[in-house]
């Protein structure tokens, strides 16, 4: 019995990877490399909503340093991290928020776009999704260094899939980790934007 | 002891069956059938005129749509190219339901690959897309349709007796309206 237990296993576990879809854009064409379905979650968050967000400065890919820090009494920020460059579900995460920009505008916030690769990888991999209007930033080098601080920086070295929104005062105020195989939905970023200036 | 070792044995074969039809399934061929889709009827009235389904009708086939030829769009909100070719779409759009010949013979539909219906919603009014669109939030639909990438395309002509078959199932933006609209005509025969 637990033999066919084992067995069951691994045929639930095909099953799932079998069955694994993402939708893809064809914008990307067949450059976008495919993990198979991973671990949802491998990292614990090391920052509290209600407290203050760590701050910290990385490159952008127009070559300006962006600190998060620079926004403070200015613009309500919006923190992406999404895992890797060139892979399914990220490539088609931020050309949303791109389409979203009104979202943000309305409830006065700002997108900064996190990966762990570098800046010509991202260079690169984001010019596939046309003219992006939030900044895009490295988080190569100290390797993960951010995404360590924010307590979402995967074992294998990818960050995790995960939204953080800081108020103007520079307190995180919303995080969410998703399963790092799916898209969140807009609608509980959009939600939690429009939340911000109800409270 | 045995009973339950069937019983699991028999689990797991269905299991991988499942799995490994829907990772084996191909995208739509022209000449074939659409699988078995199901979609909500929509709640506005004029959408639910447009498409010739009445509201009693919780949901609906694609074939039970009142037109000779549907065109269905795999589309996402996330897409870069769908973005791009929305414009395109709805200038498409625009001709077939200015055309008295045409516009109740050709509708259209979208279907949002992995898109909620906040994100359908959110691109429909992005867009002003006069035509009914439906979230696949699951890609459920999209597993059915062979994962294709986005932008998608397939028409289908619907026959009297309420059969169909695909005359078009192509990957990629329209580009041109009125070409894709001549394709189409061509294609479907009128």
């Amino acid at each position: 019995m637990r033999k066919c237990s084992k067995i069951f296993i691994v045929f639930f576990v095909l099953f799932f990877v079998s069955s694994y879809a993402f939708g893809l854009s064809d914008a990307f064409k067949k450059n976008i490399y495919d993990p198979g379905q991973l671990k949802p979650i491998d990292s614990k968050l090391k920052v509290k909503i209600g407290e203050k967000a760590p701050d910290f400065t990385l490159p952008s890919l127009s070559g300006e340093k962006i600190s998060l820090s620079q926004f403070k009494g200015e613009k309500n920020v919006v923190i992406s991290f999404v895992p890797a460059a060139w892979t399914p579900v990220c490539s088609d995460q931020w050309p949303g928020y791109n389409l979203a920009k009104i979202i943000f505008d309305k409830n006065n916030a700002i997108l900064l776009g996190i990966t762990v690769d570098n800046i010509p990888t991202l260079y690169a991999w984001t010019n596939q999704m046309g003219d992006l209007w939030f900044p895009v930033l490295s988080d190569f080098w100290p390797h993960g260094k951010v995404s360590e601080m924010f307590g979402v920086l995967r074992s294998d070295g990818v960050a995790e899939r995960a939204l953080f929104i800081i108020d103007k005062k520079g307190i995180l105020r919303y995080a969410h980790v998703s399963d790092i195989n799916n898209r969140p939905d807009l609608k509980d970023l959009a939600t939690a934007l429009e939340k911000l200036n109800k409270d | 002891m045995k009973k339950t070792s069937i019983v699991c044995w028999a689990l797991m074969v269905l299991l991988l069956s499942i799995g490994l039809l829907s990772a084996g399934i191909a995208p739509p061929k022209e000449g074939g059938m659409l699988p078995e889709i199901t979609l909500s009827t929509p709640e506005m009235p004029t959408l639910q005129n447009y498409l010739g389904i009445t509201k009693n009708k919780k949901s609906f086939r694609i074939p039970e749509i009142k037109a000779d030829v549907v065109l269905i769009e795999i589309f996402s909100m996330y897409c870069p190219y769908c973005q791009k070719d929305a414009p395109v779409v709805n200038e498409l759009y625009n001709k077939i339901t200015k055309d008295e010949k045409l516009k109740n013979k050709i509708k259209m539909i979208g279907i949002g690959a992995g898109n909620s219906s906040f994100e359908v919603d959110f691109f429909q009014k992005t867009y002003d897309i006069k035509f009914p669109l439906f979230p696949d939030a699951e890609f459920s639909i999209h597993k059915m349709l062979g994962e294709v990438r986005t932008p998608y395309f397939i028409g289908v002509k619907i026959k009297k007796d309420g059969t169909h078959s695909i005359f078009y199932s192509k990957r990629g933006a329209i580009e041109d309206a009125p070409k894709f609209l001549n394709l189409i005509r061509s294609k479907a025969g009128f």
